[in-house]
């Protein structure tokens, strides 16, 4: 596998005023950029001599409104892409955040990745980012004519509604959800080194 | 006469031969395919967001359904991602039935696909000699975990148990007679290690059985020959992975380019194609079956003669023996800490990919520190595939798109989540 370094050295020559941040962790790199030249920079990392990120792995959205429990200070929806290059055999983790929380845009790579159209349509149906110049942004994984981004953190986990067979009616109808919202195990965040002797 | 105009015709969701619950929507000139639209999304259960409210030891179960052909395989990756974050180390046996399992679960997936296929283009016999053999790797299964499908096997830190020393024998009933269970029985007397090797043995001679039923038959040919063709530079831009992308000539596979676990200790060949068409995936995919055949082997000696934990003995994340929390207190808070509030992950991101039965197959997990993930991402290789099923069968007519379903080895379960 190509050594992380080189690739770093690399990407902060290339897009040296582009890079928000550059990490490495656990042996990933992961480039922070700003949404205005995202497609410049996937461009590049597709094209770029030595870099040549041909294939994307994986696009999702995030959503960062309740990380660590409110400490998170920054923007709140996030796009993040897995590159992987199989000619230097490396991956690369881009993140972009958008820039308004309350309506998330982010440039569309599927002209630079056909591979994008399906995984930006999940991100914009779980989400509700908005992808310009995505061909066919429909919703793709939830039901037909459903209101809402299912994966935002204050979307709750049973959902709003409940579809049911009705008798009366005789067909299937939609209702306000009847599940009680329980959780067995609390969420915790311990302080660093909890229980490390 | 009338000018014939285009229509669109639904295929699915309940059509035998849509592998599940798809619903294509295509719109045809003649039987000729203009444009094919997947809907997807009748299975979605939501799992991501399911796993972001449970601890991370109650999600391994929920992987186990994602693609319910490869059971292990998903555990895999979703391990794999809780161990990097977290830290774990793996004992090298349980690294060794981590490889052995995976590949009998690639054997289980593709003779699953290899029977599905055939009956989707039309030869019935495969379904049940594959059939035959799948009952034999579902009952290691069953050895080794206590299920035959959903096995919840591999544990952050390891796999739950060591390989049984017993396998689990047929008793007389009103269809088999003694001498039946006798026979029946016959590879079963040692351990779960020699029923498999037994079947390693046998293996390669089915896999010949399957191929003269199929390989050069003249109508399996026509129906899969120039069928779907994707050019390499295509495979790559519409992300494949797996066999999708070794049929088209790239030698792709993460168990040989980054390997994890002791891949690099095995010995395996990696299959490629030539035309990147149907048939050429097929043979890919009936090899890799004999090249699986080949590692498992090879972790059947290695774990013969090689003893040892199969768990981590970090109390953190890994439970203590059942005889050590009778008498050593640490050991019980250990235990009740980890079943009740479950493991602490450090916070960070990391992505962990395995190489699936059916391509790439990641789980980008972000953690911010809690008993539970902050994010799960589960990529899943058939999700690719299937948004790249309207270029392949543009053109097709629509017995073709049967055939091309039937070659991206769709499973609702990985692709819907």
């Amino acid at each position: 596998m190509a050594d992380l370094n080189v690739l770093a050295t690399k990407l902060s020559e290339e897009f040296s005023e582009c890079l928000v941040s550059s990490m490495e962790a656990l042996g990933e790199l992961t480039i922070v950029v700003r949404a205005r030249d995202l497609s410049d920079v996937m461009l590049k990392l597709r094209d770029g001599d030595g870099l040549r990120f041909e294939q994307l792995t994986d696009l999702c959205g995030m959503d960062y409104s309740t990380y660590g429990d409110g400490a998170w200070e920054g923007k709140r929806f996030a796009v993040v892409y897995h590159l992987i290059s199989v000619a230097n055999n490396c991956r690369l983790r881009v993140r972009v955040f958008a820039e308004d929380d309350d309506f998330p845009v982010v440039a569309s790579v599927n002209d630079i990745w056909p591979a994008a159209n399906w995984f930006e349509r999940e991100a914009f149906d779980l989400y509700g980012i908005i992808f310009t110049g995505h061909p066919d942004l429909r919703r793709i994984l939830t039901d037909y004519g459903f209101i809402g981004s299912p994966f935002r953190k204050d979307f709750p986990l049973s959902g709003h509604v409940e579809m049911r067979y009705d008798a009366e009616q005789r067909r299937v109808i939609y209702q306000p959800v009847t599940v009680e919202p329980r959780e067995v195990t609390p969420r915790i965040v311990r302080e660093e080194n909890f229980g490390c002797n | 006469m009338s000018e014939i105009k285009n229509y669109t015709m639904n295929f699915g969701p309940q059509h035998p031969a849509a592998h599940g619950v798809l619903r294509l929507v295509l719109e045809l000139d003649g039987e000729v395919i203009e444009r094919a639209d997947p809907h997807i999304g009748l299975l979605h259960r939501g799992t991501e967001k399911l796993a972001e409210h449970k601890t991370f030891l109650q999600s391994v179960p929920y992987m186990d359904r994602l693609d319910y052909v490869s059971m292990m395989c998903n555990e895999h990756a979703y391990v794999m991602a809780v161990e990097k974050l977290a830290g774990i180390d793996v004992p090298i046996r349980a690294q060794y039935i981590r490889v052995m399992f995976d590949e009998i679960t690639r054997i289980l997936n593709h003779l699953l696909w290899l029977g599905a296929h055939s009956l989707d283009v039309g030869a019935m016999t495969t379904f049940l000699y594959a059939f035959r053999e799948r009952e034999d790797l579902m009952d290691a299964y069953e050895a080794a975990s206590g299920a035959r499908l959903h096995a919840a096997y591999y544990r952050p830190g390891g796999v739950y148990r060591d390989l049984p020393d017993t396998m689990p024998q047929y008793e007389a009933s009103k269809i088999h007679n003694a001498e039946a269970i006798r026979k029946m029985n016959e590879n079963r007397q040692g351990s779960l290690l020699d029923f498999l090797d037994d079947f390693c043995r046998r293996f390669p001679k089915y896999v010949d059985e399957y191929e003269t039923l199929l390989t050069d038959n003249r109508i399996w040919k026509q129906r899969l020959v120039g069928i779907g063709v994707v050019t390499p530079e295509r495979a790559l831009a519409l992300g494949f992975t797996g066999p999708m992308l070794r049929g088209s000539g790239i030698a792709w596979d993460l168990r040989k380019k980054q390997p994890y676990e002791v891949y690099d200790k095995m010995d395996f060949d990696i299959p490629v194609g030539t035309e990147g068409d149907c048939y050429d995936r097929y043979l890919v995919r009936v090899e890799e079956m004999r090249q699986s055949n080949r590692i498992i082997k090879q972790c059947i000696d290695w774990l013969r003669v090689n003893p040892g934990p199969v768990m981590s003995s970090n109390l953190k994340y890994a439970p203590p023996k059942r005889t050590d929390m009778k008498d050593n207190m640490e050991a019980l808070i250990h235990h009740f800490k980890l079943f009740t509030e479950g493991m602490h992950v450090s916070a960070g991101e990391c992505y962990s990919a395995v190489e699936h039965p059916k391509g790439e197959f990641g789980i980008y997990l972000v953690s911010d520190g809690a008993n539970k993930p902050y994010r799960l991402k589960i990529r899943a290789p058939g999700y690719a595939h299937l948004a790249g099923l309207d270029e392949m069968s543009r053109g097709h007519m629509i017995a073709d798109v049967v055939t091309i379903i039937g070659t991206q080895d769709i499973v609702f379960g990985e692709i819907d989540r």
